[in-house]
């Protein structure tokens, strides 16, 4: 069964930005792109681990804070030559709210 | 529905420049042709460079394809292999290939490559004559080696040399015969061709120079058997490989009655005479010149897909080229006007028994050739110098020792890429060694070191091991490596425009926010990237101090947090100790700090203050509430430190109290952004124990005064700064040093040291602005005191609640 939990309101996500969400399943970076789209991965980039959730997003993209890897916000795979890929998890915005799915 | 039909493009040659071409188009403009492709040979496009390579036996005809037969179907295009087109229809615009093919076109694209020359003596067809163009000649003279003995190659330049090394690999015995008095006349002199003789007779090769081919004489077989020259000797000869020149392959466009002077002759936008018709590669005359290597290739590749995909905004002005010869071992460069003559003199070392000949032709303080054997570390370096047209008056006294010699750090001190074995690593930063490297760029088909860095990692972080990254790449893919045109700089993928050229915009046109800077240039990707937002930000942030709203989320981590992230993601805190001064009860705060927050590593930095690392980012505010002490910026491209020594105060040497001045300083360009950072010292006397001599500003006190040096660099690679001035008081120091800053501010290149901006303007320059110009240098000092005069301190700014959220995590 999926469960939706609601995150915050999608203001309290800077737009090209995100926000790290703590759950029983780890930290969580949750993302909002120039369209308004949300975005959910395991905030650990899939080269040394290191917290996407601070890098730079762009386009369906966000660049790695250590060391540049990029990975793509709708698979959580990263964007060749570089290989990897970090999980992925449902995220949608409803009537200004965002909501995250991580069952 | 209505499907509205695709304009037709039709491409004739399936090799490296039109290949190229459809890579470029299909990257601006995906949807907007039908394409069809025809090509003479039955191959996909392969790397012809790499044919030497396959002959050598180093390779395989496997790992040189570029594209093959799928990546056409991939991106549905229509591709004719085998297929050789005999007419261009231009009033029905459509093309016929020999076999009745035909296709229509709106567009079309000659790429048809050139010809080998055949010299015309008797005996030229018969079998075992070849010339050495593609894979079926390539794989004629595999097959010869396998069962002959004797082979003779006709032509000493980059090809026959090529062709030679790979038979003489193979086992065979071989002869070159050259014309000239030397090898490869047209890219080395007298000199260096001996040096390179040398070791290829040491390889096993054999020269016959100046000596003319008479015939071919057949053998009972039928095949030839030998060669005769015109003084009367003869030599066996089981495989004759004809390696005497090129020629642009015209012959299809004459018969359509287009415009060929040795070339089709194409304009500035790579059209012909005919406009629905372009020309791209080396069967192209542009201004003159019908190119035979790879690299102009590429450059107009772009431009005619630009123009093919209606953008219209790039031309093709020619290109200087410079050869590598890809024989392995040999290390060798060639550019430009290497011979000489008159008006110009030379810079020479040569050392014949160590092999290394060294040789720059200089005009008008300014490098216009030059021929490296035996050393080629400085090949790209001399290139760039060239092709910018740098005056080299200040580097005179080290262009011989070159760049890379002094102060590189991180790959042992090498910088001869040729003799390092292939397990010796090359990138410090991200272990990789030389054969990985050499590996990638072989079978990935990598023409350029940003390809190098996105496949490889190697040179992609702290760029120290970029020059030996380069020569590996110029030795793996010969003259088809041109290293970029630095003084034509687009600012990032996303863009063709330069960082010059969007600077002055943003100024001229009064452009205020990313968005409005990126639709003013059209960029190619809406948000841009991670390269050029943070680029842009800075930009507008120097022209509009006080308008500009800084746009966090285009920020690099540190400077959105305010503090450097480490490798768990905790953060550490830097707080400014101005000159390095602190007072007991700054002590008490930190240290209480540290044991509140529990902080696990409390160090002196290199930059005389301290590091509190491995803070939590939700508890920053808090720890910076409690130290209340001003940010200390270690995390910006922005003013770092000042450091100081002791100086008059208490020094028994001190002359001029470098303390109180570098304290005045620091707090004159605090919470200061620029394009990199930006460290300063000021060291009392000439014992200099602030190292004021590798910082981007330093000042040294003398008994009458300060002097003032710029542009120096203690970090990837060390560089001692360059002499300014020397002024009487401590006020001229405070305007020169911050006019000085305030001009690179203005006009450096986001994420130039202001070591690298200096380099490329010249230290004339700057002294014309900030010496000579005592009006202009007031005002660089009074704008950079404008733009300063609001910014907030971001610690205390954020403890107030600013961007609360960014260090706030949600918990569900
Ligand atoms: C903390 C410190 C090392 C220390 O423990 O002493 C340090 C730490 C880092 N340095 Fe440094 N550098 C430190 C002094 C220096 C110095 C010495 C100095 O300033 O006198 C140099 C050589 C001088 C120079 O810059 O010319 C130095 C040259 C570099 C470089 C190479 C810069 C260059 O242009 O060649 C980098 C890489 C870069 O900036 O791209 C770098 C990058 C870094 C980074 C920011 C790496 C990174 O991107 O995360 C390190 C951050 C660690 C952290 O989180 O605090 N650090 N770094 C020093 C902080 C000084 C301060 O108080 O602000
Ligand atoms: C062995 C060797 C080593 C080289 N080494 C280097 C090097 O180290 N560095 C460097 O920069 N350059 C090097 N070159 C040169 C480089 O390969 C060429 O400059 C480059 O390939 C030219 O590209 P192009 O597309 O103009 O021509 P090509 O790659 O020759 O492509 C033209 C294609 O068009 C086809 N064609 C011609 N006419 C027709 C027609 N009527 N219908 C259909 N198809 C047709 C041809 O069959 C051919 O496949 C080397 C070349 C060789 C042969
Ligand atoms: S502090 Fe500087 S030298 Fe030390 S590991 Fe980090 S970047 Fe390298
Ligand atoms: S940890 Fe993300 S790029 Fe290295």
């Amino acid at each position: 069964m999926s469960e939706w939990m609601r995150v915050c309101p999608l203001e309290e996500i800077p737009r090209l930005g995100s926000r790290v969400v703590q759950t029983g399943k780890g930290d969580i970076a949750v993302f909002r792109n120039g369209l308004d789209e949300v975005f959910a991965l395991r905030d650990q980039c899939p080269h040394k681990g290191g917290p996407l959730s601070q890098g730079i997003v762009f386009d369906r993209k966000v660049t790695c804070p250590l060391h540049s890897l990029t990975v793509q916000l709708d698979s959580g795979e990263a964007v060749a030559p570089d290989e990897g890929c970090t999980q992925r998890y449902r995220a949608r915005v409803d009537k200004g709210e965002v909501y995250l799915n991580i069952s | 529905m209505t499907t509205r039909k695709k304009t037709r493009l039709v491409v004739i040659g399936n090799g490296m420049a039109g290949m190229r071409t459809l890579e470029e188009l299909l990257k601006l403009a995906p949807d907007m042709y039908d394409i069809t492709v025809f090509g003479a040979e039955p191959h996909g496009n392969y790397n012809r460079i790499l044919l030497s390579p396959v002959l050598a036996g180093e390779m395989t005809i496997k790992d040189i394809m570029l594209n093959d037969v799928d990546w056409y179907a991939q991106n549905g295009i229509t591709l004719h292999l085998n297929k050789k087109v005999t007419q261009i229809d231009r009033v029905r615009r459509k093309v016929i290939a020999g076999d009745g093919t035909e296709a229509d076109y709106d567009r079309l694209l000659l790429a048809t490559g050139s010809n080998p020359f055949m010299l015309p003596v008797p005996g030229k067809d018969l079998p075992g004559v070849v010339s050495y163009r593609d894979i079926k000649d390539t794989d004629e003279m595999i097959e010869a080696a396998s069962r002959y003995r004797h082979a003779v190659v006709i032509g000493g330049g980059l090809l026959g040399l090529e062709a030679a090394n790979g038979l003489r690999l193979r086992g065979m015995d071989v002869t070159v015969v050259h014309l000239m008095p030397w090898l490869m006349e047209r890219q080395l002199d007298r000199t260096a061709a001996g040096l390179l003789q040398q070791s290829l007779e040491a390889k096993g090769l054999k020269f016959l120079l100046e000596k003319q081919t008479a015939e071919l004489i057949a053998g009972e077989s039928g095949r030839v058997c030998a060669i005769k020259f015109k003084d009367g000797e003869t030599l066996s000869a089981d495989l004759v490989v004809m390696a005497v020149g090129i020629r642009p392959n015209t012959e299809l466009a004459e018969t359509a009655s287009l415009y060929c002077n040795r070339g089709v002759v194409v304009n500035d936008t790579m059209q012909t005479y005919d406009p629905r018709i372009y020309a791209v590669g080396e069967c192209v005359s542009h201004r003159g010149i019908a190119y035979g290597l790879v690299a102009p290739l590429f450059e107009q590749a772009k431009v005619c897909a630009n123009h093919l995909a209606q953008l219209g905004i790039s031309r093709y002005t020619g290109s200087v080229t410079s050869t590598k010869l890809k024989v392995t071992g040999i290390d060798l460069f060639s550019a430009g006007d290497f011979i000489g003559g008159e008006g110009t003199e030379e810079i020479v070392l040569s050392d014949p028994s160590g092999g290394v000949y060294k040789k720059l032709v200089v005009k008008d303080d300014k490098i216009v050739g030059g021929v490296l054997y035996g050393d080629t570390a400085e090949g790209s370096w001399y290139f760039q110098l060239l092709r910018d047209g740098q005056n080299i008056r200040e580097l005179r006294g080290r262009l011989m020792s070159g760049q890379s010699h002094l102060g590189n750090s991180g790959h042992q001190g090498q910088n001869n890429a040729a003799s390092m074995p292939d397990e010796m690593e090359v990138c410090g930063c991200n272990g990789v060694c030389k054969g990985t490297i050499v590996k990638a760029i072989k079978e990935k088909g990598l023409f350029t070191l940003e390809e190098v860095r996105k496949h490889t990692k190697a040179s992609s972080s702290c760029g120290s091991c970029t020059g030996l990254v380069e020569q590996i790449l110029a030795s793996t893919i010969g003259g088809a490596y041109q290293p970029v045109d630095a003084s034509r700089k687009p600012l990032c993928g996303c863009t063709d425009y330069t960082h010059e050229e969007i600077r002055k915009a943003i100024v001229e046109r009064k452009l205020k926010s990313i968005p409005e800077a990126m639709g003013f240039f059209e960029w190619r990707n809406v948000n841009g990237c991670a390269s050029c937002r943070p680029a842009l930000n800075y930009y507008l942030l120097c022209a509009w101090p006080h308008d500009y709203q800084d746009d966090p989320q285009s920020r690099f981590i540190n400077e959105r947090a305010h503090a450097n992230i480490q490798k768990d993601g905790s953060y550490s805190v830097i707080p400014r100790i101005y000159g390095g001064v602190t007072t007991p009860e700054q002590l008490k705060r930190i240290a209480e700090v540290a044991e509140k927050y529990a902080v696990p590593t409390v160090k002196l930095t290199g930059g005389q203050r301290i590091d509190l690392l491995g803070v939590k980012k939700e508890d920053l505010p808090k720890v910076w509430a409690d130290l209340d002490m001003p940010s200390g910026f270690a995390y910006g491209k922005s003013i770092r430190t000042v450091k100081t020594c002791v100086g008059s105060e208490w020094c028994r040497f001190g002359v001029q109290d470098s303390t109180n001045l570098g304290i005045a300083l620091e707090k004159a360009l605090d919470r200061m952004w620029a394009p990199h950072k930006v460290k300063l010292a000021v060291s009392g006397c000439p014992r200099n124990c602030a190292e004021a001599t590798i910082k981007d500003v330093g000042i040294v006190g003398v008994d009458s005064g300060w002097e003032i040096y710029v542009a120096g660099n203690g970090g990837i690679k060390a560089e001692v700064s360059l002499f300014l001035v020397k002024v009487k008081s401590a006020e001229e120091v405070m305007e020169y040093a911050s006019a000085f800053i305030q001009l690179y501010r203005e006009e450096a290149r986001y994420l130039d040291r202001t070591v690298h901006w200096v380099q490329r303007v010249g230290m004339d320059y700057v002294k014309k602005r900030i010496v000579a110009d005592a009006a202009g240098r007031k005002a660089l000092h009074e704008r950079l005191a404008d733009a300063l005069r609001d910014e907030k301190d971001p610690w205390q700014e954020r403890v107030r609640g600013v961007e609360a959220q960014e260090f706030v995590p949600i918990r569900l």
